[in-house]
């Protein structure tokens, strides 16, 4: 069963799936926890793409494309920072979230 | 063929379990429980059943255990008594939540402390809001009955929770009593094929149970857990008329006990029935108008009934085996109460606190009781919860 999770918030308390089951599997991607972030991984250095931040990262929020680092879903991505610590070349900085919303604007 | 035994309530209720012959049984063994999990554990080892019988190291782990399997789509069932039932508190909440139809007996026994191993109904008493259906059980007979429509109850479509049979400790679970068993063949028809939804093994349509609920969702699915509770009345009824049709023997929400053309009367629960029941023949030679009500559905609860059955009373005495401290009486005072305060005309009410921690209640002081209600429904006033036998 699919829903629109848009939705989901309106829903009468007769509309629920019985026993607060969720019916689709992976809609957790529709929750976008990146604001809860207040330190941003920004690849610094030089990656050799050993692929250990995406191993370690808790919310799949390495994006890798062609067995190659392409970048962080910062939609989802809560900057806890284990990214940082595993990668051997330290290539990895978690930069000030505020400043760095800054300079995007 | 049916046939007639001699058995204690917990061998019964465990033989029950043995011709369910559920896939999960996940239980810890408590006084006066454990002869339930012993027997049924001797089957799994007999290999009388297929059951998968999960030894663990506690209750909180034997629900656990009866959540997970149950959710994967088991049928699933487990027993239990007083401070195992406590230590199941978190989880009876989430198995009702989760919508699974796990089928519990509670042999019923008083809640420390003091430490103590004989019956009351405090423990499944504390358990009454957590979302479960509860069944009470007079005797052997009733608590093999018993066990064996709860899963047809718990596992009905527009039901689909979990139900707890509660029998009395030691004076049910074991006393040997003579009762009639049903074949196993009629057992597995009637409870049929278990046909769970939403089950986590169907890699082919995966499902999230037991998520995170946060307040824009956490309020409707408790609404929704209410309807389920009010749905299982229906149910309960379906279910009791099938059992009728294959076991003779027909029950109801409550049973009635000469109450008709009573003045005053009593409401209980369980094993009481029975001497409340002779009490009330004793006191019928005499003459005295008195009849009996006995609850076998405490959740849900059948209110509109219960007020109907009472509305013509002069007086009735509720009794029960838990009290609930600090409030006006005990639970089964204020729930019969609450159902009769919309009645036009309205019996007076007192509440009877009797047999905490396994002290006997006999006929004198169902006698007792009585005779207050005669006084009652002259007049006088008596205020409640009165202590019934306590030493003073």
């Amino acid at each position: 069963m699919k829903w629109n999770i848009e939705g989901a918030e309106g829903w009468k308390w007769c509309e629920h799936p019985a026993g607060a089951a969720i019916l689709e599997a992976g809609n957790a991607q529709y929750y976008k926890t990146g604001g809860w972030r207040t330190l941003r991984p920004t690849l610094e250095g030089k990656c050799n793409n050993c692929l250990q931040c995406w191993i370690f990262c808790p919310d799949t929020a390495v994006i890798v494309e062609d067995e190659k680092f392409a970048g962080f879903d910062l939609d989802h991505c809560k900057g806890c920072g284990i990214c940082s610590e595993v990668c051997a070349l330290k290539a990895i900085a978690m930069v000030d979230e505020q400043s760095a919303q800054e300079e995007d604007r | 063929m049916a046939r007639t035994v001699a058995m204690t309530g917990n061998i019964g209720c465990a033989y029950a379990m043995k011709q369910i012959n559920p896939d999960v049984v996940a239980a810890y063994p408590i006084t006066p429980q454990t002869t339930i999990v012993e027997e049924f554990a001797n089957y799994v080892a007999n290999g009388e059943v297929d059951t998968e019988y999960i030894n663990v190291e506690s209750e909180h782990s034997a629900m656990s255990a009866c959540i997970g399997a149950s959710a994967a789509g088991s049928r699933v069932m487990t027993a239990t008594s007083s401070q195992g039932l406590a230590y199941m508190w978190e989880q009876l909440y989430i198995a009702s939540a989760m919508r699974l139809p796990i089928v519990m007996h509670n042999v019923n026994r008083a809640l420390s402390g003091p430490i103590n191993i004989h019956c009351d109904h405090s423990d499944s008493m504390g358990a009454r809001d957590a979302g479960w259906v509860q069944l009470f059980s007079e005797n052997a007979q009733e608590a093999y009955d018993n066990t064996i429509m709860a899963i047809r109850i718990a596992e009905d479509p527009s039901v689909r929770l979990p139900v707890m049979v509660l029998l009395d400790g030691f004076i049910v679970s074991h006393a040997i009593d003579r009762f009639d068993l049903l074949d196993h063949a009629v057992v597995r028809e009637f409870v049929g094929e278990h046909r769970p939804v939403n089950p986590l093994l169907d890699l082919d349509n995966p499902v999230t149970l037991g998520s995170f609920s946060l307040p824009p969702y956490y309020f409707e699915q408790k609404r929704q857990l209410r309807a389920a509770l009010d749905a299982a009345r229906q149910v309960v009824k379906e279910v009791f008329d099938a059992y009728a049709a294959i076991s003779g023997r027909r029950y109801d929400f409550f049973e009635t006990y000469r109450l008709d053309d009573a003045e005053v009367g009593m409401v209980v629960l369980g094993s009481t029935a029975g001497t409340a029941r002779y009490a009330v023949d004793v006191l019928r030679e005499k003459g005295v108008k008195v009849g009996l009500l006995k609850l076998r559905l405490f959740r849900p609860f059948p209110a509109r009934g219960v007020a109907r059955a009472l509305s013509h009373l002069k007086a009735v005495g509720v009794m029960d085996r838990s009290d609930s401290f600090g409030a006006e009486g005990g639970p089964v005072y204020t729930e019969t109460k609450s159902a009769l305060y919309d009645l036009d005309k309205k019996p007076a009410v007192v509440g009877y606190i009797y047999g905490l921690g396994g002290r006997d209640t006999g006929p004198t002081q169902i006698e007792r009781v009585v005779e207050d209600l005669i006084n009652v429904a002259g007049g006088e006033t008596i205020k409640s919860p009165v202590y019934l036998g306590i030493k003073e």
